[in-house]
């Protein structure tokens, strides 16, 4: 099925993406192309077949839970585009009262 | 010997000057070095290089080289993809939302590469965080293909893939997603494996689509991509999918031949849909030759064939758009601080770091898993890549490995599929479904179309990387067709590189 501009709008908030001016359109055209090969899937009936989200099997590994080496907070920060105190600087999640 | 010469070697060849004392690895290093500084402004392999790097590892090498404990790669000159994290070492994956980002760990595939004694010469180019066919996507440039500098050498490890094919590395590292080392190998006339979902750690591995994604080797010959892939297997606590088997049952009586073996051909990759007649021909020539080594050559059926890419392009963009949700300016890379409020920060560094065809995906994947779409498209396409994968499971009751061309296409010229995202896609239509069912796969050259190269592809059942390196080193030994080093001239008018 055809997406529409409104659904890239939607889509594209979502994914925290900013659009550009003419984004709305290039991307509802070619993301319905795309959907429209995609849409053969309808046709396989698949009522009774189990989903697959992991092909190998791999049992869970839980390893024990001792204390060992890690990043050091300056190792963690030395790529942050903004740090103070030893924390990522972000800007104010909430206005102040 | 001329450093040409020391370009073209395989690993088994380096390794043995490198023993005897004819050679050193900074001897290697150079020869390479000089090379890329030869040719790489035409090729465009490379997006970094890293002295400090080939220095230290050199001189490592040729300390233990002279003191007689050498590991198996003392002094192999090799090249890494721009989605594995080196400590220290810029890497970007190709986008500029990673600019500036030197990781503060090495991935754990990388690492055990450098602890056998590999020398890095630098960081490859590659289509952004790995999407795509063609390397075009690359936010930087795009590479060209050493065979013909006006075509695309394939994608999305183009670099790596470019990088040995033109003699700028012995050996290099790429990831595969969809078909991204098998694809580009095919088109630039070497040699790479894709491994069984599991083999190899993906800790370090900037990620794409965590259950599709799989580190694996580029090299000139099958036995180089054994070795390096031997060395590179195996358990790793850092990645709760590594596999506990052990690493060098890749190479399980991989020497034997392929006589007796049974080798499926399925139909529907046989006759895919755009196949190259030139392609076609190639592979009926490696199926002719394979038989004479004493394969039987049987008829099998993948009919699900046609609906892989469908599902595909819902499950690698929903794994996508989750796994890039991590880039929004707080912790690494591009960030636009300046932002009144968190939200702008997010929405304004996505909008600035990422390109194109990561935009259509992340949107294409979020859509997938949106509230109302996602029983009729998610769910949907996991529930196909069971079908998928039992198809590859019937198949594999009636034959040891299944051989098909890699592409149905030889290397296209640069910007002839950009347009048409859903023609690039089907670049993969042959490989992807290795990766859907976790199977793994190797592309070895098999002869050329029209003067360029055709890559014929072994998939094996899972964790039967030995069988698909069986019947790989049985063909090339019998075709005595070889990845040769390819040397571009220049562009006419472009003046020497």
């Amino acid at each position: 099925m055809p997406l529409t501009r409104d659904q890239v709008r939607h889509v594209a908030t979502l994914a925290r993406l900013g659009l550009e001016p003419g984004d709305e359109e290039f991307y509802a055209d070619q993301l319905s192309g795309i959907l429209g090969h995609i849409d053969r899937l309808q046709r396989l009936d698949t009522e009774d077949i189990p989903p697959t989200a992991q092909v190998v099997e791999v049992a869970s590994r839980l390893r024990d839970d001792e204390p060992r080496p890690c990043l050091t907070q300056a190792e963690a920060l030395a790529n942050a585009p903004a740090a103070v105190d030893g924390f990522f600087r972000v800007p104010a999640i909430q206005e102040e009262a | 010997m001329t450093s040409g010469d020391l370009t073209e070697l395989t690993i088994k060849e380096a390794t043995h000057l490198l023993r005897l004392g004819s050679i050193s690895a900074s001897d290697l290093v150079t020869a390479h070095v000089e090379r890329i500084e030869q040719l790489d402004a035409r090729v465009k392999a490379y997006l970094r290089m890293t002295q400090e790097v080939w220095e230290r590892q050199a001189e490592e090498a040729d300390r233990k080289l002279r003191d007689g404990d050498a590991p198996p790669l003392a002094g192999i000159p090799i090249a890494i993809k721009d989605v594995l994290c080196v400590k220290g070492v810029e890497t970007t994956a190709g986008s500029q939302i990673l600019r500036g980002f030197k990781p503060p760990y090495t991935a754990t595939a990388v690492q055990r590469l450098f602890d056998a004694g590999a020398v890095m010469l630098g960081v490859t180019n590659c289509d952004e965080f790995a999407m795509g066919s063609s390397t075009e996507n690359s936010s930087y440039f795009p590479t060209r293909n050493p065979h013909d500098l006006l075509r695309v050498p394939g994608g999305s490890s183009g670099g790596s893939a470019a990088a040995v094919a033109a003699g700028e590395a012995m050996i290099s590292l790429g990831t595969d997603t969809g078909g991204s080392i098998r694809q580009p190998a095919a088109l630039c006339g070497v040699v790479g494996m894709k491994p069984t979902y599991g083999r190899v750690s993906r800790y370090g591995l900037i990620a794409f689509a965590s259950s599709l994604d799989q580190i694996g080797p580029f090299a000139r010959s099958v036995d180089d991509a054994a070795l390096v892939l031997s060395l590179m297997s195996g358990l790793d606590p850092l990645d709760a999918t590594s596999s506990q088997r052990p690493g060098m049952e890749v190479l399980n009586n991989y020497g034997a031949g392929v006589k007796g073996m049974r080798l499926g051909v399925p139909r529907e990759y046989y006759d895919v849909e755009g196949i190259e007649p030139g392609v076609k021909a190639a592979i009926d020539a490696a199926l002719l030759i394979l038989r004479r080594e004493g394969a039987e050559i049987v008829d099998v059926s993948l009919p699900h064939t046609d609906y892989g890419l469908a599902a595909y392009y819902i499950i690698a963009p929903a794994e996508c758009s989750s796994n890039l949700a991590r880039f929004d300016g707080v912790k690494y890379g591009l960030s636009e601080e300046d932002s009144p409020n968190v939200t702008e920060l997010y929405t304004q560094t996505r909008r600035k770091g990422f390109g194109t065809e990561v935009r259509r995906r992340v949107m294409l994947g979020t859509y997938a898993l949106s509230s109302g779409y996602y029983d009729a498209y998610y769910l949907k396409a996991q529930k196909v890549r069971t079908l998928i994968k039992r198809d590859f499971d019937a198949a594999f009751e009636k034959c040891d490995a299944i051989v098909s061309a890699t592409s149905p296409t030889v290397a296209f010229p640069i910007g002839t599929k950009t347009q048409d995202p859903l023609s690039m896609y089907l670049c993969d239509v042959l490989t992807l479904g290795g990766n859907l069912a976790g199977l793994p796969g190797i592309s070895v050259p098999c002869g050329t179309s029209d003067g360029l190269p055709v890559g014929l592809q072994v998939l094996g059942p899972q964790w039967g990387e030995n069988v698909c390196l069986r019947v790989a080193r049985a063909y090339e030994e019998a075709s005595e067709i070889r990845a040769e080093v390819a040397t571009p001239s220049p562009l006419q008018g472009r003046g020497s590189g």
